[in-house]
């Protein structure tokens, strides 16, 4: 141990300013930036997921008024059969 | 050793594999710092001449030379993207650059200040330190030209000629203590021979150098699976993941 006491400690013989703030500087840029990676990573995953599900909603969405089409059509074509027999 | 290392080309599998070794490359950067900065300011002795500022150089240091190892695997990954077309080598390269701003800034505050007791003055616009400063603002133009297209293969397609254009900067940092006068002190660690340090400085030095190696490593993981993700967003297996929600 170099320091005889907490104070000594804090102090680093007089460049206590200094030093500390080279060590808080880097710790808080590297928390940053792990914070900072984390997020995007989870931000990137939730925009896929949201795009899949907007595109899955649209494909539904599609196949549904496809079908109702057919069906109208189908009664269209039907209509006339029944009325003449 | 083509065929065992193709699979590795496969983006699934590597980000399933970085995803695996994130936690143990985590936990041995964790325990390599914490001993290496806990020797280096409680432990280690304090310098003849610089008395306890010396304690900066545990941080300064590994970060300086770090960042320029950045700039330089990003030059590799660069270099491979251009000219094998490898989506996952430009991947690479985008997750580096912000992790070499950010270490590249830290050893340009660490050192002034270091340089504030030391010489008298937070800045001066000497070789070693103006060089290093524009490798701050090559990492930040490599950022910005990969963030400035929205096509991806056309931003890492700029962004890697401009990183290929900056490895120039390398070895003018490296030998500016050498070829100009400057305030800057000259190598400590890798002198030829035997560094010029003594042993219980030097330990700590290794410990937390290679602290940060491993920092870097896990912070490249992550930044390199989530390009894989958001390069490969129309692929199935990236769909599933992303619904599930799962890491």
């Amino acid at each position: 141990m170099q320091f005889d006491s907490i104070n000594a400690f804090f102090a680093m013989g007089g460049y206590g300013f200094y030093v500390w703030l080279s060590y808080g500087v880097s710790a808080l840029m590297i928390a940053l930036l792990i914070f900072m990676s984390c997020r995007s990573h989870k931000k990137t995953k939730e925009q896929i997921a949201k795009r899949y599900h907007r595109e899955n909603k649209l494909r539904e969405a599609a196949k549904k008024q496809a079908e109702q089409q057919t069906q109208s059509q189908a009664e269209l074509l039907e209509e006339p059969h029944e009325s003449t027999s | 050793m083509w065929k065992w290392l193709h699979p590795y080309a496969k983006p699934e599998t590597t980000y399933h594999l970085t995803g695996r070794l994130i936690p143990w490359f985590s936990y041995l950067s964790i325990i390599l710092l914490t001993i290496g900065l806990v020797w280096a300011l409680l432990f280690s002795p304090a310098d003849y001449q610089q008395g306890d500022s010396f304690r900066i150089f545990y941080i300064h240091v590994p970060s300086a030379t770090l960042s320029m190892g950045i700039y330089v695997g990003m030059a590799i990954a660069a270099l491979c993207s251009i000219v094998w077309q490898l989506k996952l080598a430009d991947a690479s390269a985008a997750a580096m650059a912000p992790i070499g701003a950010v270490f590249t800034f830290i050893s340009l505050v660490t050192g002034a200040a270091w340089g504030k007791p030391m010489w008298g003055t937070w800045w001066i616009w000497d070789a070693r330190l103006t060089s290093q400063l524009i490798l701050l603002f090559l990492f930040l133009g490599v950022i910005a030209l990969h963030n400035a297209f929205e096509d991806k293969v056309m931003a890492g397609k700029a962004a890697g000629i401009l990183t290929l254009v900056g490895v120039i900067n390398i070895p003018i940092i490296k030998y500016s203590v050498e070829w100009w006068n400057t305030l800057h002190q000259g190598a400590t660690v890798s002198k030829m021979g035997k560094p010029s340090m003594t042993l219980d400085m030097l330990w700590p030095f290794i410990f937390s150098y290679m602290g940060f190696i491993f920092l870097i490593v896990v912070i490249t993981c992550i930044r390199f699976r989530t390009e894989i993700l958001a390069r490969n967003g129309m692929r199935q297996w990236v769909r599933d993941l992303a619904v599930k929600g799962e890491s």
